[in-house]
This record gives structure tokens, C-alpha cells and sequence, in this order.
């Protein structure tokens, strides 16, 4: 029944269907993994952080404040239970007497972080996209050799090089802008758009190359199919070719790419944030993995791992719905 | 362009011959190749020479202190100045050769063992040891790898071994993806299936039969691989989660100058363009050795 049933939807629905309960079962699964590597901590893990001198009734205190005295099962369920309901921990480096909540720490800086990395977004997947066309348009003119050497260039440097230049250069040299990005609730617009410039540009040069690089070669690979030559042999134009023949065919790689790299984004958070001390996730989570504070270092990773793969999904159900086969069936 | 396209039959001998013919086309190739190619196996070759004898060209040791002024401006006994410590600069930049690309390259070996490795197994057997295996990797892979990088350093600490293990592991799950699609073409040809009938083991089917049809194009990941982990080394390193002081390395001098940018001192910015310019190289490099390779394959 239940199989006929199935049958009954059309093919794209069921796909998506299928997608979104993969999605699930992986974020359980990734939740699993990030809980479970505390349970993995060495031995000698509470004496690290407590110092030699800690007694054996501090270092149980402290096992019990990780929950490491009670079963590994029990400990998972509280602690999916307790995200799911905004509970993500008390940090370590709360003091008995005053707790400092895990979720009090990230909440305002998530958003920061989420502000950063949707404006470069914004600014970067259209530009790339559009250069990427571009080049597949010129391929082999020197436009796109130039673009092609530069966005080598760009993928090949670490971020911290790109953001010190712009910093030497636009902040330094010529003060166009301020070398920090430590941006305040409270704070008028201007002033925060002029704080977050910098870092945003430098995400921007980060993600821009792969994205416009991939987006070529979908299109370029896309172009030597059948009836593109179809379509130059009826004396369409090539803009016309590549914006109506071979863009729509090459959308689902390009939203692969498009979301590889958005989730790439939330890697380069991490080091762009520290370089201008903008009050963001990652910057947190540095600080948090410096300090061996497990439980914020857990909820950011949770945090960066289930935008990663929530952006993956989105564009797997892109690439499936712009499928013309499942779009189609016959 | 995907890089995954099977080897042209023809490319593949063990014979010495054959072996001596394709080293020759490379040379010729090599002497082809357009300047900026030549001028990048230049920079690999400059990197690789400082590398190797740090201790003979360095003017002066590792973290020796050479000077009382932190932070000197460069002069003519310190070519580039001296660091935070009063450490010469221009020492620890030559140093940092051999510890970042040595790290580098012993974590890129690491990763490729284990991915390449575990790649052409599950290929070879598919089934369900190809299916828990990969579907293993899928989950690794679900983690962003800096963060995963960064929760295990957290967990286990920062030392040297474990930046070079964990790193490893998290990169050979991309290996073991390549590794695999390529070997699941090379694993239904017709000779290895001859191998398996004349009795061969498992080993000579990996190493003799499937791991020479993809090892072209393993060489070029190994390339870009190489380049990924300096990067993420390098930013760990910034980050000061990586490799731990005294020990020069080029993502933790960006990172102990760092403070001179405000006062617009370029310094910091050279350990950071070594950087960039050896990865700059190799992946010109790669793109070239794809480029004539595609060229050969027809």
C-alpha cells in the first residue's frame, strides 16, 4: 500500500522528501560526533585544565559539571534535549557562584556573525556568477585569462594575507577605514557599515574565485553538449546560447558550488573575525578552544556544522528541482 | 573541469621502458612549458633548497635572541628585523620553511595513505565495506574541517603530533573520495580481473595493478591537497592553536608581529606572502601538469 502510495508522488517531490530526511539523519549523526568527542578527552584532561594541584575532590566536581560521571546515553539525550530547548550548557569558565550560560555567550554574537557572512553572500554569489558567465562567454580572450590568473591567485593565498593587505593599505595607509571591526549593539548604521566593510570584502575575495572558476566550467562543460551546437547551428547569438541554452542546464552544479562555498564562508569567519576583532561566532569559538572551555566550543561547532549542512541541502534541492529530467519526467 | 577522468589505457606500463618514455615527455614538456610554469618550478625549487639547509643559510639560530630591541626595524644585521622577542626575523623565515612545509607535507603523506588507501579498498570491494566506509566518511565530511580541526585541538590539546594527526584524518576523507571514484572505474577492467583470476593478493592489486592507472591524477591532488593544509596549518597557527612556540612557523610569526600592521610596518606580511607564494607555485604547477596531461589524453 504504502509503496503504491509512494508511487503516487511525482519523482521531484519524492527526491526532496528523501534529501530532507538525509539532511536529518546526518545532522543527528554529526550531532552524535561533536557529543561524543568528549567523551573521547585523555585522562590527564581535568589536571590540564585544573592545574596539577587540583585534589581529587575538584577534579570529581568537575567531572560532574561536564557530566562525565553519569552514562554516556543519558548524557546525549540531555544534552539534545537541552538544545532543543535554547539550553546549550553552562561554560566552564563560569565560577560557582555566578554561571555564565553557553547560549547567553553566543546569542548576540551568532547574529553578529550571521549579519557578516549573509552580506558577503549577497555581494559575492551574483558577482561570481556573472564573472563566471563572462569568462565562459570570452573563454580564452585575455578577460578571461586575466580572471582565470587572479582567481587562481586569490584561492591559492590565506585570508589572514588578503585581510592584512587591505588593512596596511585601505586602514593604515590611507584611513579610509577603521582597522577594527568591534562592532556594538547601539551603534549607528553608518558607522557599522563602515566597521564591517573590511571583513566583508575580505570574504568576498575569499569565496569569490572557486565560485566564479566553477561556474565557467559548468557552463563550458555544459557547452559542448548536442543541442547547444543545436542552437549555434540555428544562428542563435552566443550570450543567447550561454544565458538560455546552457545556463538553465548548468544551474544545479553552480548551486553545488554556491553552497560548498557559503559553507566555506563559515570556515573563513573563523580567521577573519580574529584578524579584525569583530565580536562574531568564530572569534568566540577561537577563544573558547584556546581556553579548553568544551561545552561553547561543542555549541559553536554544532552551530557552524548545522549551517554547513543545512546550506548543503538547500543546494542539493536546488540542483534537484532545476533539473529538467525530474522537472520533466517522462 | 572535473579532474576525475580515467587515464587513456595507453599512458599505463610498468615496464621500464615505457617509464623512461613518459619521464622524457615531462622533461620535454617541462622545457615547454610557458615562463610562468618555469618561473613557479623556480620558487618550489628556492622553497625546497631553504627547506633543506635552513641551517647552513640562516644568519642566525631558530630563537636565538640576537637583539634587545623587540620589533627592530630592518638594517643591515637583521635584513628584516627582529620579532617580538628580539629574534631575527629573516632566521626564523628560512626556519619556517622546513617546519611549515615539512608539517605540511608529512600531514599530506598521512592523509594520503590512509584516504588513498581506504579508497581503493572499498572500490575494489564495494559492497558493504565500500557502503559503511563511505558512508562513514559522509558524516566526517558533514563537519567543516577547520571547526572539526578546531574542537579536536580543544579536546586533545595543541602539540605538533596532534595537528599533524588530526589534520591528516580530517583531509584523507577527501582523498579517500577521489580515490575511490577513480579506482571503482580501474577496479572492473578487464586486468584486474585477469589479476584477481591468476591468484594475486590484495596488495599487488592495489599497488600494481589499480594504483598506477590513478596515480597521474593523485600526483596532482597531492599538489593541491599539500597547498590545502599549509593553509589550514598556517591559519591554525594564526589563530595560536597550531604549532607551538618557540618553533618558527609562518602562520605563528603573522601572528607574533601582527601588531606592527597598525603602525602600517609591512613585516608581518612577509612570512604570510611565503605562504602564499609556494601555494601560488604548486597550484600553477597542478594546473599546468592537468592541462598537458588533458592535452595527451586526446
Amino acid at each position: 500500500m504504502i509503496l503504491r502510495n509512494l508511487k503516487m508522488i511525482p519523482p521531484l517531490i519524492r527526491t526532496i522528501i528523501s534529501r530532507l530526511l538525509l539532511g536529518v539523519l546526518t545532522l543527528v549523526a554529526v550531532s552524535v560526533i561533536i557529543f561524543s568527542t568528549v567523551s573521547m578527552l585523555p585522562g590527564n584532561f581535568a589536571t590540564a585544565i585544573l592545574g596539577q594541584s587540583a585534589t581529587p575532590e575538584t577534579v570529581a566536581a568537575f567531572k560532574s559539571r561536564l557530566g562525565l560521571d553519569q552514562p554516556v546515553a543519558t548524557r546525549y539525550f540531555n544534552w539534545v534535549g537541552g538544545i532543543l530547548h535554547g539550553d546549550l550548557g553552562e561554560s566552564l569558565s563560569s565560577s560557582p557562584g555566578a554561571p555564565r550560560f553557553v547560549a547567553d555567550i553566543i546569542s548576540s554574537r551568532l547574529r553578529n556573525t550571521f549579519l557578516l557572512a549573509s552580506v558577503t553572500a549577497l555581494i559575492a554569489v551574483p558577482l561570481s556568477i556573472v564573472l563566471g558567465v563572462l569568462c565562459a562567454l570570452y573563454r580564452g580572450a585575455a578577460f578571461d585569462r586575466v580572471v582565470n590568473g587572479i582567481s587562481l591567485t586569490t584561492i591559492s593565498i590565506p585570508e589572514f594575507l588578503i585581510a592584512y593587505i587591505l588593512l596596511i593599505f585601505v586602514a593604515v595607509r590611507l584611513r579610509w577605514l577603521p582597522t577594527l571591526s568591534n562592532v556594538k549593539d547601539g551603534m549607528d548604521v553608518a558607522e557599522w557599515v563602515r566597521r564591517m566593510t573590511l571583513p566583508v570584502l575580505v570574504l568576498t575575495i575569499g569565496i569569490i574565485a572557486h565560485m566564479m572558476r566553477m561556474t565557467r566550467s559548468a557552463i563550458i562543460g555544459v557547452l559542448s553538449s548536442p543541442y547547444i551546437h543545436m542552437a549555434k547551428c540555428k544562428g542563435a547569438s552566443p550570450a543567447r546560447v550561454i544565458l538560455r541554452h546552457a545556463l538553465p542546464n548548468a544551474w544545479a552544479p553552480i548551486a553545488n558550488v554556491v553552497a560548498v562555498n557559503l559553507a566555506y564562508l563559515v570556515v573563513g569567519v573563523v580567521v577573519v573575525e580574529t584578524v579584525f576583532v569583530y565580536p562574531g561566532i568564530g572569534q568566540t569559538m577561537v577563544d573558547a578552544v584556546r581556553t579548553r572551555d568544551l561545552p561553547l566550543v561543542q555549541a559553536c561547532a554544532l552551530i557552524f556544522a548545522s549551517a554547513y549542512i543545512l546550506l548543503n541541502l538547500v543546494a542539493d534541492i536546488i540542483a534537484i528541482s532545476t533539473n529538467p529530467k525530474l522537472l520533466h519526467p517522462r | 573541469m572535473d579532474i576525475v577522468n580515467t587515464p587513456n589505457t595507453t599512458d599505463i606500463s610498468s615496464s621500464a621502458k615505457l617509464t623512461s618514455g613518459r619521464r622524457n615527455r615531462f622533461s620535454y614538456a617541462l622545457r615547454k612549458a610557458p615562463l610562468n610554469v618555469k618561473l613557479c618550478f623556480a620558487i618550489v625549487a628556492v622553497y625546497l633548497f631553504a627547506a633543506f639547509f635552513a641551517d647552513l643559510i640562516a644568519p642566525f639560530g631558530e630563537s636565538e635572541l640576537v637583539s634587545r630591541e623587540p620589533f627592530a626595524s630592518w638594517n643591515g644585521i637583521n635584513l628584516f628585523g627582529t620579532d617580538q622577542l628580539g629574534r631575527d626575523v629573516l632566521s626564523r623565515l628560512i626556519y619556517g620553511a622546513r617546519n611549515s612545509i615539512g608539517i605540511a607535507i608529512i600531514t599530506t603523506s598521512i592523509a594520503f595513505l590512509m584516504g588513498g588507501t581506504l579508497g581503493i579498498i572499498a572500490a575494489f570491494f564495494r559492497g558493504w565495506v565500500d557502503q559503511v566506509v563511505s558512508r562513514l566518511i559522509d558524516i566526517l565530511m558533514a563537519i567543516p574541517g577547520l571547526i572539526f580541526a578546531l574542537m579536536l585541538l580543544s579536546v586533545f590539546g595543541t602539540s605538533i603530533q596532534n595537528l599533524i594527526l588530526i589534520i591528516a584524518i580530517l583531509d584523507s576523507t577527501r582523498v579517500f573520495r577521489l580515490a575511490r571514484a577513480l579506482a571503482m572505474d580501474v577496479a572492473v577492467s578487464d586486468y584486474v580481473e585477469s589479476a584477481q583470476v591468476r591468484g594475486e593478493n590484495l596488495l599487488w592489486i592495489i599497488t600494481q595493478e589499480i594504483l598506477p592507472n590513478i596515480l597521474p591524477i593523485l600526483v596532482a591532488e597531492f599538489g593541491l591537497r599539500f597547498c590545502f593544509v599549509l593553509l589550514t596549518t598556517s591559519s591554525l597557527s594564526f589563530l595560536g592553536l597550531g604549532v607551538p612556540p618557540p618553533m618558527a612557523d609562518w602562520g605563528s610569526m603573522v601572528r607574533e608581529n601582527a601588531s606592527l600592521i597598525t603602525y602600517g610596518d609591512i613585516t608581518p606580511l612577509i612570512p604570510a606572502v611565503a605562504i602564499a607564494l609556494i601555494t601560488v607555485a604548486v597550484n600553477f604547477i597542478v594546473d599546468w601538469y592537468l592541462q598537458i596531461r588533458g592535452g595527451s589524453n586526446g
